[in-house]
């Protein structure tokens, strides 16, 4: 018995050290090729689609994933139609022979962990939550592109453009509440708080000491009566999940506060395209002061189609 | 049977009634946000467009309205089937009705074809419940026995499910798979009148058709031959209880899904309190099953605010123990 334990610890360290020895021998191996700038890029998320467009040289860029090409979760789908789609599928990327993958830090662990085993270089990004993290995002996907000075530039852009936003400051923020489908709203710590915020309005959603994405009664959505409402489209394909948002006491907001503002593919990612959602926002708040009449029979085309 | 019979069935009337008065106003005023009862009583009667008005009116009115209305729906056709089917087990959840009827609506809804047509929700849950009574009476017609109308329901909910189900998963919207929860388990969460709407005319005329099934229920309690004697029309019963029971069914399960145990439960515990007379057990079986599921509903919430517990969990919970309990009963009856 004691024997046979033994045996079994002395074959335990023998896999240990095997294991240390060929992680080692793959770090060696990722630090060499790091030294190199990558010339054939694959990115297998919609968010790292875009930095990666935004900063990559000519030819540099090999395939985005599917997502980029569709309106409603990218904000460049004209530019993304340039690059070979890809479905994040381990298979199809390491027949890309890619010597660098970028993609978000959630979602596709297993894949990632198949493409490092395979010997694949992947690199994660984490969700973008305020416009710090998007600068960080940009220096960093810039210093694995090799490109440097190029996201400077894209940050020295941004800066600008963010400092040239004109947000009234006067008085209490309007209160804006986000809805998205099954009645999910968006708390302290989200790319969308980042966005309304930084729009002069206040996001209800950290009232109710929300982190990131969590879900809002709609009894209590109502009871903070909203001076705007931000919610999700409608899917293509219909669902219960998107029911809520049509349902008739949110009609009796927005009858109030005038047409809803919509989430769209500028709101997903962390890139310099949210201040063109910030900007929208701020429209739509000076908007909320004036005669509604107009926004109303917008409304209510729109609930016809 | 006679004078004490006719006043004690009154008296349970009136006690269930008022227990559906209660359960209403407390269904009424439970919910996410908590308000004060006073205020918001006052606000549903009388506010003026602000946000409690709004929270009364268009979300906690309809929903306790449906409560009540599948309910007493639930409890009816129980009632209902079991008179008409002499089976103690007929119910529309466990005979397949109301899992045929929820693969009716979810076709309807996640083809798109409700949002072009919204009345094709109610109807094709209609015609899935319709064709659940039929297959089932079609397999254990004829009064052949508790075994054999279980059996045939478990058949039909099992396919309907995986139907549904199917149905759910093959829809490109991500997030059509999650709710195949819903129509299985049932749910009253964030229902509007506009729910209320399409429902209720299909329920009402449900109820107008099961309701007058009770002199013929009665007659059948003396077998089928005695039945007809008595001047029964067995053609005209069966219309009247295949169709109310799909009408109603569908209707219900078209805009809450599918909840079960509610028909079982409450015409076990109310026969023995109206003299095992179907008839009775009728009007009796409404009230306790719109009790039974404004409760369920009340429960859920206070449970677990603002989460969404399905329906049929609670219903299950209560109903399936008694539903034990009810078979070491009927043992211990019998030597």
């Amino acid at each position: 018995m004691v024997s046979r334990l033994r045996q079994f610890g002395s074959l335990l360290a023998l896999f240990l050290a095997v294991g240390f020895v060929s992680a080692a021998i793959v770090t060696v191996a990722g630090t060499a090729r790091a030294d190199a700038v990558p010339q054939r890029v694959v990115s297998m998320n919609v968010c790292t689609d875009q930095l990666a467009m935004l900063l990559a040289g000519e030819g540099q860029l090999h395939s985005v994933s599917f997502l980029a090409t569709d309106p409603s979760a990218s904000a460049m789908p004209i530019r993304a139609e340039a690059f070979p789609p890809n479905r994040a599928r381990a298979e199809e990327i390491y027949l890309m022979k890619p010597d660098l993958v970028v993609t978000g830090s959630f979602g596709n662990r297993d894949t990632v962990q198949m493409l490092r085993r395979l010997g694949i270089r992947v690199e994660t990004f984490p969700l973008a939550n305020s416009f710090d993290d998007i600068r960080m995002n940009l220096r960093r996907m810039g210093a694995l592109l090799g490109r440097e000075a190029r996201a400077e530039r894209v940050i020295a852009v941004f800066d600008r453009d963010l400092a040239g936003l004109r947000v009234d400051g006067d008085g209490v923020a309007p209160k804006a509440a986000l809805y998205y489908a099954n009645k999910y709203t968006s708390g302290h710590h989200s790319m969308a708080d980042t966005i309304v915020e930084a729009a002069g309005l206040h996001n209800i959603g950290g009232d109710f000491g929300i982190r990131g994405m969590g879900q809002l009664p709609l009894e209590a959505l109502i009871m903070a009566a909203p001076d705007m409402l931000i919610r999700s489209r409608d899917y293509r394909a219909p669902a219960l999940a998107f029911e809520v948002l049509d349902h008739p006491s949110l009609r009796k907001v927005t009858d109030e506060t005038g047409e809803p503002v919509f989430v769209g593919a500028r709101w997903n990612c962390g890139t310099p395209a949210v201040l063109v959602a910030v900007e929208r926002l701020i429209e739509a708040k000076l908007r909320l002061g004036s005669p509604r009449a107009p926004y109303r029979e917008t409304a209510s085309l729109r609930r016809r189609d | 049977m006679g004078e004490t019979d006719g006043r004690g069935f009154v008296l349970l009337c009136a006690g269930l009634g008022f227990m559906v008065v209660l359960l209403f106003l407390i269904s009424l005023l439970v919910g996410p946000a908590s308000l004060p009862p006073m205020e918001s009583l006052r606000a549903l009667l009388a506010g003026e467009g602000d946000a409690t008005a709004i929270v009364m009116r268009e979300i906690r009115l309809p929903r306790s309205i449906l409560a009540l209305m599948i309910g007493a729906t639930l409890g009816l056709s129980g009632a209902a089937l079991q008179g008409y089917l002499r089976n103690p087990l007929a119910e529309p959840g466990l005979i397949g009705v109301s899992a045929s009827a929820a693969l009716g609506a979810v076709l309807a809804i996640y083809t798109g074809l409700s949002l072009l047509f919204p009345l094709a929700l109610p109807l094709m849950a209609l015609g899935g419940a319709l064709a659940g009574v039929l297959i089932v009476q079609a397999l254990a017609g004829g009064y052949s026995g508790t075994i054999t109308l279980i059996l045939a329901g478990v058949a039909v909910t099992s396919l309907a499910s995986a139907m549904t189900s199917l149905a759910l998963n093959l829809s490109p919207n991500p997030f059509a798979a999650l709710e195949i929860v819903f129509w299985l388990l049932g749910s009253l969460s964030d229902r509007s009148f506009v729910h209320v709407q399409l429902a209720a005319p299909f329920m009402l005329i449900g109820w107008v058709l099961l309701a007058g099934l009770g002199r013929s229920l009665d007659a059948l309690t003396l077998g089928e031959d005695a039945a007809a004697s008595l001047g029964v029309s067995i053609a005209r019963t069966k219309l009247l209880a295949v169709v109310g029971t799909a009408l109603s069914v569908g209707a219900a399960v078209a805009v809450a899904g599918a909840i079960g145990f509610v028909g079982l439960v409450v015409p076990h515990i109310l026969r023995p309190l109206v003299g095992n007379r179907p008839s009775r057990l009728l009007l009796a079986s409404a009230l306790g099953g719109a009790a039974m599921l404004l409760a369920a509903d009340i429960g859920v919430r206070v449970i677990a605010p603002g989460q969404d517990l399905k329906l049929g969990v609670l219903t299950a919970v209560v109903g399936a123990p008694f539903f034990l309990w009810l078979v070491l009963q009927t043992r211990r009856q019998m030597p």
